[in-house]
């Protein structure tokens, strides 16, 4: 844990010198570091905020590296690994995953990606049946598509222009011109459809006990 | 006084209208299913749910009924902590953590009923004496907020992030860094005062504004928040049995006016003030109400063991302090709390400025959404006694259907408030960060608090010292001529004093510690 915590806080030294660069840039092709003070005015310039901030940090950071050396703060007495082995394998089958998730979006649409990150989460991660899995990998993107895109029109990403015209436009279109009752009627199907998969999978389950 | 009454009369009757009688048991109801549920709190169902404001101003044409039902989500997440907490022994939400240190041990013993109904008796009077007190407060504090200028609201701004540093309880740096990252992610994009371009990383447009409350308290309490969670339960819990009927919860009440009287009183009124500190709110209201009914109670023996008032105090006084903290908020436009800091995104977001003005200008949407509070809570503490045994199916639900579904809202939440893919990736990496930075016990909640009071601090900082050509003395001497009359202008110096004092506080106890060979003050941050 000491360690890591001396790797993080040289880490966020390293970001708080970047960013004190960065604040350093003034506009207009004036000299670097020309508005990190107080100008005319006596007031400050644009980039006093974020240097003297991100140096305060710097120096933060350096406590905590102290701390970290001279083994005075709660962490850097700690003996446990900053990550075991548990740790490591919920950032690789949860945290990648959600990567993958968000990745996905960019190219098959937020509600594919959702789908597919649903069916892995459940069958590989939650050992459910096929059945409650597939379920859930049709009905919350489903759900979401109906909130999101029709009820609240608030249209959420569809990825490629290919897959948002020849699915999503139609969809949307057909659910905009049905009648009224339309959309909570397929809220309540989706209902269904789950209530139903979770009822025969506990059968199921039962059963082979 | 006659006036306020008349004022939160007209407000309780509208907010028990049908509509927003209907939208706050929907909130109440959802706020009872994310405090019972491990790994959801107020925070992130707060934060998740933020896009329906659009949809509930959309459909009532209000701007109270969003807020009520946000309110009513924080009602019921305090409520519905306990839950889990008392059946599981595994808290809910961090502000239930210490109902876990008697409410367990209760239902150990075959006595879940009674610690189910003294958690719910306690809220609920905890609740109503701090919606008093609320009410009380608020429009006086509003009145005096209105002669603040720029001086006094930084010097407000330096007392919240100071009670951080001096009260947190966390690791100082630490602290500090949290606040800071928070501060500078509001920085990012243009300068307030002069419009000019600065921080935009690699040029890109995504960098091109500040970045949104939204993306850094979604990453944190959704994405790092499950990681955490999924990190840290690693094994089953078994489930308590609890015999509900209206005997039993009579009974129950009974028993917990008689035995938890003392931690419901101390949990009340300790709950609020405490709430009211930015730094604090109802996990360390709730863990400091616990330690002191335990203090003086004539039986500290049986603390730990199931005693009444040790389930009493902490649920009392959760439920006061999460109205404490939207005090500040309403009054002053500084959040309590991270959920009130994602309430006050919510006013941003219905086009209403949060702070003094809000009491004066729009006194349609302030008193109904405090008239909802006085209702929220009692519709909190029918719907938790009366649905006991429905939460206790819920808490069945594997924690693997609930943990997709809050990774995908969360996903779809952040660009339903922002639009842009980039917000979506930058949430995903705030998500891992707070995780990373969370196992080094690097506190979170400043950063979120900070993210949202930045634009305001830096401009309320700048405008100050260009009054006074650049000089400290308008925050600090009351006898600093900031209009060439002379006058003594005493409210921005005794704040800053205060939240000077409290930032060197660390340092006092450190000096007091190694010259008397005190221990260091306990760790109290949630």
């Amino acid at each position: 844990m000491r360690i890591a915590d001396m790797i993080m806080a040289v880490v966020l030294a390293a970001l708080s010198l970047a960013i004190m660069w960065k604040s350093g840039e003034a506009p207009w092709g004036a000299e670097r570091f020309s508005n990190v003070g107080i100008s005319e005015t006596g007031a400050p310039a644009g980039g006093f905020w974020p240097f003297w901030l991100a140096a305060a940090m710097f120096i933060c950071c350096i406590w905590v590296l102290i701390n970290a050396v001279m083994k005075t703060s709660p962490v850097a007495k700690m003996t446990e690994p900053y990550m075991d082995r548990h740790g490591m394998i919920v950032l690789l089958t949860v945290g990648f995953p959600v990567f993958l998730l968000v990745l996905l979006t960019e190219f098959i649409s937020m509600y594919f990606a959702m789908a597919i990150f649903m069916f892995y989460y459940m069958l590989v991660l939650g050992r459910h049946g096929l059945l409650l899995s597939l379920a859930m990998t049709l009905v919350v993107p489903f759900w979401m598509f109906l909130f999101f895109d029709i009820t609240m029109t608030k249209t959420l990403p569809k990825g490629l222009r290919s897959v948002e015209d020849s699915i999503f436009v139609p969809l949307g279109n057909w659910f905009r011109q049905a009648d009224g009752f339309v959309v909570p009627l397929a809220f309540l199907l989706g209902g269904v459809i789950l209530v139903g998969a979770s009822w025969l999978s506990a059968r199921r389950s039962k059963t082979s006990e | 006084m006659m006036e306020i009454l008349g004022l939160l009369a007209d407000g309780i009757w509208i907010a028990i209208q049908p509509v927003n009688l209907g939208i706050c048991v929907l909130g109440v109801v959802i706020g009872l299913f994310v405090g019972a549920m491990p790994g959801l709190g107020s925070v992130n169902g707060v934060a998740i749910l933020l896009p329906t404001v659009f949809f509930i101003k959309q459909q009532t044409g209000s701007d109270a009924a969003p807020m009520i039902f946000l309110a009513a989500i924080y009602y019921g997440a305090m409520y519905g902590g306990a839950i889990s907490s008392i059946m599981l022994g595994i808290p809910g939400a961090s502000t239930a953590v210490a109902t876990t240190f008697d409410g367990r041990p209760l239902a150990l013993k075959g006595r879940a009923e009674q610690a189910l109904v003294t958690a719910a008796v306690a809220s609920f009077i905890g609740g109503t004496v701090a919606n008093i007190f609320f009410t009380g407060f608020a429009p006086p504090l509003a009145e005096v907020a209105l002669r603040f200028g720029n001086p006094e609201i930084f010097a407000l701004m330096l007392l919240a992030f100071a009670t951080f540093v001096g009260l947190g309880g966390d690791d100082i740096p630490k602290t500090i860094i949290s606040i800071i990252l928070g501060l500078i992610c509001a920085a990012i994009g243009f300068d307030v005062i002069e419009g000019e371009p600065r921080l935009q990383f690699f040029d890109h447009i995504g960098f091109s504004r500040p970045i949104h409350f939204l993306v850094l308290a979604i990453g944190v309490y959704g994405v790092g928040e499950m990681l955490w969670t999924l990190n840290t339960t690693r094994g089953g819990s078994d489930m308590s049995k609890a015999e509900i009927s209206l005997t039993r919860i009579k009974a129950a009440a009974g028993n917990t006016f008689r035995e938890g009287w003392k931690g419901t009183s101390i949990g009340s009124s300790l709950g609020f003030f405490v709430g009211i500190l930015p730094a604090a709110g109802a996990t360390p209201g709730s863990l400091m109400a616990y330690g002191v009914s335990k203090m003086t109670s004539k039986k500290p023996e049986e603390f730990g063991k199931g005693a009444i008032d040790g389930v009493a105090a902490p649920e009392a006084a959760n439920n006061s302090a999460s109205t404490g903290a939207m005090l500040p908020m309403m009054t002053l436009g500084i959040p309590g709390s991270p959920t009130t800091a994602v309430l006050l995104t919510g006013l941003v977001l219905l086009e209403l400025e949060p702070g003094p003005r809000l009491f004066v200008d729009q006194p349609d949407f302030v008193w109904p959404v405090i008239g909802s509070f006085y209702i929220s809570n009692v519709i909190a503490v029918l719907v938790n006694l009366a649905f006991i045994p429905v939460f206790l199916w819920m808490l069945r639900m594997p924690f693997t259907i609930l943990a997709p579904i809050i990774f995908v809202l969360s996903v779809a939440g952040v660009y339903a408030a922002t639009d842009r893919m980039f917000d979506v990736w930058l949430m995903f990496f705030f998500g891992l960060g707070a995780f990373l930075l969370r196992i080094l016990q690097y506190p979170l909640a400043p950063a979120a608090l900070a993210i949202v009071l930045g634009a305001i601090t830096e401009e309320k900082l700048r405008q100050s010292l260009q009054w006074s050509d650049g000089s400290l003395g308008i925050f600090f001497n009351p006898w600093f001529d900031r209009d060439g009359t002379g006058q003594a202008y005493w409210i921005a110096p005794i704040i800053a004093w205060i939240a000077a004092i409290l930032l060197l506080l660390p340092l006092i106890n450190k000096v007091r510690s190694m010259v008397r060979g005190r221990p260091k003050p306990q760790h109290w941050q949630g």
